[in-house]
């Protein structure tokens, strides 16, 4: 029987109910007495020197309160970098400045150049159409070699070259690697693109600053899945606001996939115009803004090479990497083409020797970060695909060649840092084989052929590493930031429980997790349980959701915060019951004294809590609360194995997913049926990668895609029915709940089903000197490949 | 300026209005009724479909003018006279057809236009339906399968 309540119950989520009647409440729908809109003017050219901006005409436009240029935030600090790399010379990235509004210089098409603030939205509109910059154009840099050209033109006049860094990684294993790709009896290799992405959250982002002159305390009321980490940056690097005077809200935020963590300039300019104009001052993006001022994902050129020896052991593997930053460097991007990518090249085989070099590049282009995923699967679709290939080189079944080679005996310490401390690769591969039905493909297959329709299936395994951690690990790393989660567990006078987490939740439903776990531990209902989150007025310090992090790192926080409060309940009912603490359990909502009959209920407990009457107060402090701060001692490590059956139809180059299967492995499961929509989630982000999304640049830098007219977002109609296990459960070694993390696998593991799948029906077909198609792969791509 | 009239799930409502403003504005921003969003400016992201005399419309592609007289449903008018949810609303909290809840409204208003079109449609027929309506969130496994039980249908095709 399935479970009602607690771990493992697939609980209809509460949230839904406020989603489903037009009670949720987005940023946007907010809106403060006194308000004034900004509309922001953005650069229309990608780089060019901003010889001054004639603001004149749209302050005399009605209704506009002011204009703010690039010269109105010279003595405001830039957006900071929360990552330093340290390139493989030893040397630290080099890092420009990031104005909130362009100075001297535009750098990227959408770039802010002025903003306007007026009574009306409308007005602002308006008026900032007659704002004129004037700009001379300079030539842009796109392309990725050639932004690292001698001659090249330079985004940042103030560095050395649009080099941001040049890493290596295990800089020591260099050498060795080289040589044993040199030795080795067999070396495949494979020129990929990881293409350049749209994260494309629903809710387009919305900013509002607040300021009250009379306490002098300022609130952004803003679309993030961080707003501590909000708080902080802007407080402290680029306002100088104390974090006491600074509230930070993110109510209902519509989707995040990364592009809502970090810090935009946007909201920096809300929260100063506020306290300019002492007046609230919002901005809701237009789809267009959020094209061009969204921090994009992906966008690495890749080669890899992969060593085998005759029998197909994994020998070595070298990769070269060049990855797109954009013009500026977004909050925490330096580290998602090093720590979030190279540290994942061993993927789930015990391939001995690696090395990785990343050479990350400015452009004039947006800034790229994190998005779902992030450095994970540029990790997973390189390996995954040059494996699939040495399989076909060396006359190999692609799942016998991972088999293999994966890893066995945990922990498991990789050549590239990392400790994998559990996992069962084969468990999954046995588990996709049965829910794909693989024995089913050659039947499947020569029914597609009777439709003229070219049948491949593409396999391919994943891991990643979710939880981000050790703080003093990261930080040696580069990072500039702590990576724990924090919670405060209030115990209501009549027993309900109020938990007020640094985890954000923008779809993930921790309104409904996080109470299944308390209830768990208390053996109470859900119903007596409710989640706090997303404002810093009333939430302990929290570094937010992203990274599959919430319930590893902040579920485990709660743990914590939870397990101090029924220490010290358990304490209260002793003194209740007159026996010793370490004599009484608690059990279905109840303190009982073991092998007794004696038992007081939870509520008595905790109403015994706040009316202190019969109460230890010598030993004791009324009241039941407490708080935790968790910092893990290592990441998690979600693993599984993909497998996806296309359709090609032969005469159009169109693709077709007909069929796609996931097992994962992610430990411990909280709410299976939210498990279950984080993976479906992530198999259409990632075979929209696969088959359908590209951000394009022009070459003068002007983006080619900027409207849901030109950037193929995935339909109802693009996808299939999935099928998703995640019945293979090897729990977390090192977190209380055995939790692993599962929002980013979807978007991680299925790029490469879809490509090794095309590529094995072409094969299939006789078209074998296709050996790789780029994504995404569009009809046009297809047919030329098999045309080529 | 200009004066506008209609019915908006079933009460009688009347706006001052520029020329310009979209009904999608005149709900969200005169009616206070926020349940309908903006995900774009191209018309594509189907965030803000309301039933406009008892068919889906864009409200972000017509003007409040255009609504002049008009019965007008939003998500908020969806619910069940007793505020349960209705079958529609219902099956999508049953079978997870939700995340971030940005996408919803226009799904569910989408979704209810189909069912009272075609009351059994195919897995096919729904997917070709929604083609209108972006959801980043879900893969729209789970909306689909919302939409097939909210219809009656057999839903074990979408096996999980």
């Amino acid at each position: 029987m399935p479970k009602d309540h607690g771990i493992g119950a697939s609980q209809k989520r509460r949230e839904d109910v406020r989603f489903l009647t037009g009670r949720g409440r987005y940023t946007d729908d907010i809106n403060l007495p006194g308000q004034a809109y900004v509309a922001f003017v953005r650069s229309q050219v990608a780089h060019g020197i901003l010889k001054g901006v004639d603001t004149s005409a749209a302050e005399a436009s009605p209704g506009v309160l002011r204009v703010f240029t690039g010269k109105d935030f010279e003595g405001v600090g830039g957006l900071p970098c929360g990552w330093q790399v340290t390139d493989r010379f030893g040397q630290p990235m080099q890092e420009p400045a990031h104005p909130v509004l362009a100075q001297g210089k535009v750098r990227h098409v959408g770039e802010i150049i002025a903003a306007v603030v007026a009574e009306t939205y409308e007005q602002a509109r308006d008026a900032a159409e007659k704002v004129v910059p004037d700009i001379e154009e300079l030539p842009a840099v796109v392309d990725m070699r050639a932004a690292l050209a001698d001659d090249a033109p330079k985004v940042h006049d103030d560095l050395k070259n649009n080099l941001c860094y040049d890493w290596g990684f295990v800089e020591e294993n260099r050498e060795a690697v080289d040589e044993a790709i040199r030795n080795a009896p067999h070396v495949t290799t494979l020129e990929l693109v990881n293409n350049r992405l749209v994260p494309n959250a629903m809710e387009p982002r919305v900013a509002i600053g607040d300021y009250n002159p009379g306490t002098d305390e300022s609130t952004l009321y803003t679309t993030s899945q961080n707003p501590h980490v909000i708080r902080l940056l802007m407080g402290a690097f680029v306002l100088g606001i104390p974090e006491h005077k600074l509230r930070v809200v993110a109510p209902d935020v519509g989707g995040g996939f990364g592009s809502k963590i970090f810090h935009y300039a946007e909201e920096a300019f809300c929260t100063f115009a506020a306290r300019q104009l002492k007046r609230p001052v919002k901005w809701t993006a237009q789809r267009w803004e959020s094209f061009m001022s969204d921090a994009h994902g992906r966008d690495h050129v890749t080669k890899i090479e992969l060593a085998l020896d005759k029998e197909g052991n994994f020998l070595a593997v070298r990769t070269e990497t060049l990855a797109n930053l954009g013009a500026y460097l977004s909050t925490f991007a330096p580290s998602v083409p090093t720590w979030l990518h190279g540290t994942l090249m061993a993927g789930n085989y015990k391939t001995p020797l690696i090395y990785v070099n990343v050479k990350a590049v400015f452009t004039n282009t947006v800034p790229v970060d994190a998005y779902r995923g992030a450095g994970r699967p540029e990790a997973t679709y390189q390996l995954e695909r040059v494996i699939d290939k040495a399989a076909r080189e060396l006359g190999m079944d692609p799942i016998e060649i991972r088999r293999k080679n994966f890893i066995t005996e945990f922990p498991y310490q990789t050549p590239v840092a990392l400790v994998y401390d559990t996992g069962n690769y084969h468990c999954t591969m046995d588990k996709l084989i049965e829910i794909a039905d693989l024995d089913g493909f050659e039947a499947r297959r020569k029914a597609s052929e009777e439709k003229g329709l070219l049948r491949g299936l593409g396999v391919n395994c994943y891991i990643e590493a979710c939880g981000i951690a050790p703080s003093n690990l990261v930080g040696q790393l580069g990072a500039r930031a702590g990576l724990y989660e924090s919670a405060t567990v209030r115990v209501n006078a009549t027993g309900g429980v109020v938990v007020m987490t640094g985890a954000h939740s923008h779809g993930q439903g921790h309104e409904t997790t996080f109470p299944q776990v308390i209830a768990e531990m208390i053996g109470i209902d859900e119903s007596m349980v409710e989640i706090v989150h997303g404002d810093t007025a009333n939430t302990p310090m929290g570094m937010g959701t992203y990274g599959s992090r919430s319930i590893a790192v902040g579920g485990a926080a709660m743990v914590r915060a939870a397990e101090k409060v029924i220490a010290k309940a358990t304490k209260i009912a002793a003194h209740l019951m007159e026996a010793a603490p370490e004599d009484i359990e608690l059990k279905g909502g109840e303190f009982i004294v073991k092998g007794t009959d004696k038992r007081i209920a939870w509520g008595d407990v905790c109403l015994a809590a706040y009316v202190p009457h019969n109460y230890p107060l010598e030993e004791l402090e009324p009241g039941l609360e407490e708080t935790a701060f968790y910092d893990p001692a290592n990441f998690t490590f979600p693993a599984g194995a993909y497998a996806c059956e296309v359709e090609v139809d032969p005469e159009t180059g169109k693709v077709t997913i007909d069929r796609f299967a996931a097992a994962d492995d992610f430990g411990n499961v909280i709410n299976p049926m939210i498990v279950d929509g984080q993976v479906h989630g992530g198999l259409g982000q990632g075979i929209g990668q696969a088959l359908l999304e590209g951000c394009v640049y022009d070459e003068n830098g002007q983006l080619l895609t900027g409207s849901y007219m030109d950037y193929a977002m995935p339909r109802a109609s693009n996808l299939p029915f999935f099928t998703v296990d995640h019945s293979c459960k090897t729990p977390c070694t090192h977190n209380p709940l055995g939790v692993k993390g599962c929002g980013e696998a979807g978007a991680i593991g299925s790029p490469p089903a879809v490509v090794n799948a095309v590529i094995d029906a072409l094969h299939r077909a006789g078209h074998t000197h296709v050996t790789h198609i780029d994504m995404p792969l569009t009809p046009a791509r297809v047919w030329q490949a098999i045309h080529g | 300026m200009a004066q506008v009239s209609m019915t908006v799930n079933g009460k009688p409502v009347t706006g001052e209005v520029e020329g310009r403003t979209l009904l999608v504005d005149f709900l969200r921003n005169g009616l206070g009724l926020t349940g309908t969003h903006v995900g774009c400016d191209t018309s594509q992201c189907g965030a803000c479909v309301v039933h406009v005399d008892g068919r889906a419309v864009k409200s972000c592609t017509m003007l409040a003018l255009e609504a002049e007289g008009a019965e007008v449903k939003t998500i908020e008018g969806m619910a069940n006279p007793d505020g349960s949810l209705s079958v529609i609303q219902q099956a999508f909290q049953d079978h997870h057809g939700l995340q971030c809840g940005f996408c919803t409204p226009g799904m569910v208003m989408s979704a209810a236009a189909l069912l009272a079109e075609n009351p059994k449609p195919t897995e096919a027929e729904i997917r070709h339906y929604l083609d209108g309506n972006l959801c980043r969130c879900t893969g729209y496994h789970n909306i689909v399968k919302a939409i097939l039980a909210a219809s009656g249908q057999d839903v074990s095709i979408a096996a999980e």
